[in-house]
């Protein structure tokens, strides 16, 4: 089976859905048409210039080139992780603990992956390096931007609950353990979801791209369980050393709860 | 209990010292900073200065076991698990019924306590501790008359057995029959005036 090309009319007509879609919020007032525009938008510009990028990219596999593009997709990544918290460290902290927790677990995995699982040759070939890193930075993302959420908020939260047990005695690793765990926890939720229902309820977006492409069923199950039990990896590990930096964070050198190192919530 | 130019979070720096046994009641406005001047002590809040009980310095020890050393008891009280019980090991039941509570206490649900009994519970909580010192924040603010007496009678029972210096937070007259106390007022995060028996 060969990949049946699109057109740009083929596009355009997927795209009146949309333009429906946003006709009938203006309809019925929900206010959510010019979003939906917008990101429909931006999304077919940035694929679009993703698509130029990587045919640049796949046609001379040039390892500073591939370096820049892996480092642009983790700022952006880092810039997202930070974005999406409500209370946020302040200073250089908001932005460096998701992006280097990020960078520690993808770029690890990404790179064992490449080398010892698939045995790719050279090991950063841009055809598997780049969709490989996408989509683990992608999902580690969403894992460790929950996961810090989650233990600034509920530290902020409980504030009364933790200072109290450091008023007892309790060292901060006690005194933040249920947090930490419920953080860790919560950002490992979306990926276990997506273990559990994959395949029944929902065909996972790179298999379905595999089969699209004309690869034997088979072979793009092998390949999606693999990403699977990857992102697993990756966002567990970026979650726990998000979380752990994180909360060590949120006390000082005399194990006081420094919740001034946190920014106020935003509206 | 010894204080070396401490300087609370919001506040001026402040040196004096509690001997053993002895009550400090810390008295002033509303945000004149008693309540800081208590978690500076007890090394909550970024602070300068030296605090020094039974001849140990604060800044040599590690700040939980310091904390567990001076016994601070915040003016509201706050439960991490479900059952008292749990909170810790070992709860002194004489204590417990002193503050006119039975064993039973021990299996009742947090959320099921009024605040009078959440207060008393948590200076049991504090004393199973055993600090050498004691930080009280309005600690029968929320208490009968007979229950303020009761408690008012434990700390000071307490302070005779250990010889234990108390900083007393009070918006009230000083309570107790400490036979040796003193008074400090503060005003804006400052020493307005310091009245004691032992200096």
């Amino acid at each position: 089976m060969e990949l049946i090309p699109l057109s740009p009319w083929d596009l355009a007509l997927a795209a009146t859905l949309v333009g429906l879609l946003a006709a009938l919020s203006w309809l019925l007032h929900l206010g959510i048409g010019r979003r939906l525009l917008i990101a429909a938008a931006r999304s077919g510009v940035q694929l679009t210039l993703l698509g130029l990028v990587l045919r640049v990219l796949f046609a001379q596999t040039s390892p500073p080139l591939l370096g820049l593009m892996a480092l642009v997709m983790l700022a952006v990544a880092g810039y997202e992780v930070m974005a999406r918290q409500q209370r946020r460290f302040r200073g250089l902290w908001g932005y460096g603990l998701g992006t280097i927790s990020m960078f520690l677990s993808s770029f690890t995995i990404t790179f064992l992956a490449l080398t010892l699982v698939i045995q790719v040759h050279p090991w950063y070939r841009p055809q598997y390096l780049i969709p490989l890193l996408g989509m683990l930075l992608g999902n580690t993302m969403s894992g460790i931007a929950i996961a810090l959420d989650n233990l600034t908020r509920t530290a902020w939260d409980q504030r009364g609950r933790i200072e109290a047990r450091l008023v007892l005695g309790h060292s901060w690793q006690e005194a933040i353990s249920e947090i930490r765990r419920d953080a860790l926890r919560s950002g490992l939720i979306p990926i276990i979801n997506a273990m559990t229902t994959a395949g029944i309820v929902s065909l996972p977006g790179m298999m379905t791209g595999q089969i699209l492409a004309g690869s034997p069923p088979m072979e793009a199950a092998k390949y999606q369980l693999m990403i699977l039990l990857l992102i697993a990896g990756g966002s567990g590990l970026g979650s726990l050393a998000a979380v752990w930096g994180g909360s060590r964070r949120l006390f000082d050198e005399r194990e006081r709860l420094r919740l001034d190192r946190v920014t106020p919530k935003r509206s | 209990m010894k204080l070396e130019r401490l300087r609370p979070l919001l506040g001026e720096p402040l040196s004096f010292e509690v001997p053993p046994a002895c009550t400090c009641f810390v008295r002033g406005p509303s945000g004149a900073g008693k309540s800081l001047l208590l978690r500076a002590v007890a090394d909550l809040d970024p602070n300068e200065g030296e605090v020094w009980l039974d001849g140990l310095r604060r800044s040599g020890m590690p700040a939980h076991r310091w904390r567990r050393m001076v016994g601070y008891l915040p003016a509201e009280s706050y439960w991490w698990e479900d059952r008292v019980g749990d909170h810790q090991a070992h709860w002194p039941l004489s204590l417990l019924e002193r503050l006119g509570f039975g064993a039973e206490v021990l299996d009742w649900r947090v959320s099921r306590l009024s605040t009078g009994e959440r207060q008393r519970l948590a200076l049991a909580r504090l004393l199973a501790n055993r600090p050498a010192a004691l930080l009280l924040d309005e600690p029968v603010a929320n208490l009968d008359s007979v229950n303020a007496d009761r408690v008012a009678a434990i700390v000071h029972a307490y302070q005779q057995e250990h010889g234990a210096p108390t900083l007393w937070v009070s918006h009230g007259e000083g309570r107790g029959n400490a036979s040796c106390r003193g008074t400090l007022w503060l005003q804006a995060g400052r020493a307005a005036k310091l009245e004691t028996a032992w200096s």
